[in-house]
């Protein structure tokens, strides 16, 4: 069921619409909110690779996301490094922590490797803390040189740089898609269903599961980097365990294991999260209504938004 | 100072981040009691345990249970939104500053040990931490109720085709592991600020602590608990700025030498 959208005519379907909304967005809402917006779907998208079709719950996707972005605010802003290059270097960053945690945190399962993940996220969350000098403490980083040009063309404006940065989010995307619907993605669902039966079959699963955490934790930093450029600013919010527990919230909203469900999800988060203070009556309650949407949600409809639709779906077929 | 919190903390085997949340009920219960009805320090010891006790019954029956058969992970996943719920809560009801709660007069000051001058509450605050470990190891091990708890834990139906009920069983544990979070909100509220974001503050070194000692083993849970106590007495004296860090470190260096935790055995880690 997981991968009932992928690969069909519905699937494709899908995924114009969900591209076509993209491309309109900056003109639906203010461009800032636009990046923030697809910004947490590459992390959600890059989360779900390994909830949703590897079975590995981690609670420390922060760091890749939050450290990537002070890797590449501090290099514009402080080092003066060209765009290009400080993006590439903030990757590279999360790449090698992604191999260094997962290598660490593959050796206990379930509930285990979550806060595993989440007590190293917050090693690098204090470590963020005390490096003051470069990370501003709780001021965080601010850009105030400009964003620069990627192949020439200037990023500057918010919405040029949204499109930028929804080029990135589309190729991780179809990455994953790729990924899931490979051979090796096909090992990654049979260690997900039965670990013992994997293991018989004389699959390497700890190798497999470094390499889906490595190219999971890459593409959140790719998603962090988006962001906090979009946002001309990387603070301690970017690492702290409530952002790891945001994209939990935006996958599972969405349906894990379901592609679009986690872009859907943090389509629907972040407006809400956005939107919500808005209105006097919730105001400074936002937390509480979201933390409320969650909880049903983990009661009550465990596919999420996206599983939800397609298992409807797939009763009226059957029907 | 957190050494006698820790230890509460790392013995209770439930992975659940709404501990912290009840950490820090625990402590609001133990200062509104002191402003509204000027409850006292020893009252405030059992009842706030009673009353968040009370309620994590409430939460577990209505909402919990549900998620039992299902993956662990949904369960993290809940408390995770219980934790959102209830410190916005707090903050909402209280205000987002802490609010500074005193321990007795007959605790303050510091106790002569004879080699050198420690807390007197602090020592209060041990004390208490290990008679509790010690009733808990107790009713775990040696008693009939402890008993049908661990077995309930390992084989749930094979303990249900004996004629026990273990959803009562579950319930019952589940509050007395959140009153005892309460306890320990009591306990560090003198030490700290009384504020919604204390228990975040706690939760985490607690599932290092976890992980380092070992699931199954209360004895291997309050070892490590004391240790880390000392480990971050003695770090936060040598080098104070990465003090924070070290409890983590440690836990890398645990899990690289042996992945089951340092008092766990291989099969119940898996």
């Amino acid at each position: 069921m997981t991968t009932a959208l992928l690969g069909t005519r519905r699937g494709a379907i899908v995924a114009a619409v969900l591209l076509l909304i993209a491309l309109v967005l900056p003109k639906i809402v203010y461009p800032v909110l636009a990046i923030d917006i697809i910004a947490y779907a590459l992390f959600a998208v890059a989360f779900d690779l390994l909830l949703g079709f590897t079975g590995l719950l981690s609670f420390g996707h922060a760091m890749f996301w939050g450290g990537s972005a002070y890797v590449a605010t501090i290099l514009i802003a402080k080092v003066h490094v060209s765009f290009p290059l400080a993006v590439l270097a903030a990757v590279v960053y999360a790449a090698v922590l992604a191999l260094i945690v997962g290598a660490i945190a593959i050796r206990r399962q379930g509930i285990y490797f979550a806060m595993i993940t989440l007590a190293l996220a917050q090693l690098q969350y204090f470590f963020a803390y005390q490096l003051g000098e470069w990370t501003g403490g709780e001021n965080g980083v601010q850009m105030t040189t400009g964003r620069g040009t990627l192949f020439g063309i200037p990023l500057e404006n918010d919405v040029a740089f949204y499109y930028a940065a929804l080029a990135f989010v589309a190729l991780g995307t179809y990455l994953v898609v790729r990924i899931v619907r490979s051979p090796f993605g096909a090992v990654l669902g049979a260690m997900r269903e039965n670990e013992q039966r994997a293991i018989a079959l004389g699959f390497r699963v700890d190798r497999y599961k470094l390499t889906a955490f490595v190219f999971s934790g890459t593409l959140a930093g790719v998603a962090g980097v988006l962001f906090a450029i979009g946002n001309r600013q990387s603070g301690l919010d970017g690492v702290d365990w409530h952002t790891s527990g945001q994209v939990v919230m935006m996958s599972i909203l969405g349906g894990i294991g379901t592609i679009f469900g986690p872009i859907v999800g943090a389509g629907i988060f972040t407006s809400l999260e956005h939107f919500l203070p808005n209105f006097t009556a919730i105001g400074d309650k936002t937390n509480i209504v979201m933390g409320t949407i969650f909880a049903l949600c983990v009661l009550l409809f465990r596919r999420g938004v996206v599983g939800e639709l397609l298992a409807t779906r797939e009763k009226r077929a059957k029907a | 100072m957190a050494l006698g919190l820790s230890v509460i903390f790392g013995m209770l085997r439930i992975v659940n981040f709404a501990h912290g949340a009840m950490f820090m009920l625990g402590a609001f219960v133990a200062y509104y009691g002191a402003q509204l009805v000027h409850l006292p320090f020893y009252a405030a010891l059992i009842v706030a345990p009673v009353v968040v006790g009370l309620f994590g019954l409430l939460l577990e029956v209505a909402f919990l249970r549900r998620l039992y058969g299902l993956d662990p992970l949904y369960g993290l996943l809940f408390t995770f939104a219980l934790v959102l719920i209830l410190e916005d809560g707090m903050r909402l009801a209280a205000g987002a500053l802490g609010s500074p709660y005193s321990a007795p007069p007959s605790l303050s000051g510091a106790t002569n040990l004879g080699f050198t001058l420690f807390p007197t509450y602090r020592l209060f605050v041990i004390g208490v931490a290990i008679v509790v470990c010690i009733a808990a190891w107790y009713v775990l091990e040696r008693t009939p109720i402890g008993a049908r708890i661990r077995a309930a834990t390992e084989a749930p139906v094979l303990v249900r085709a004996l004629g026990i009920d273990t959803r009562t069983l579950v319930s019952v544990t589940f509050a007395v592991g959140v009153a005892l979070a309460a306890l320990a909100g009591v306990l560090a509220a003198p030490n700290q600020n009384v504020e919604p974001t204390m228990g975040d503050k706690i939760i985490i070194n607690t599932f290092a602590i976890v992980v380092i000692g070992g699931l199954g083993s209360i004895g291997g849970s309050v070892l490590t608990g004391f240790a880390l106590g000392l480990l971050q007495t003695v770090g936060a004296a040598l080098f104070p700025a990465f003090n924070d860090t070290l409890i983590f470190m440690l836990m890398i260096i645990v899990l690289l030498i042996r992945p089951s935790g340092l008092f766990g055995s291989p099969v119940a880690a898996k």
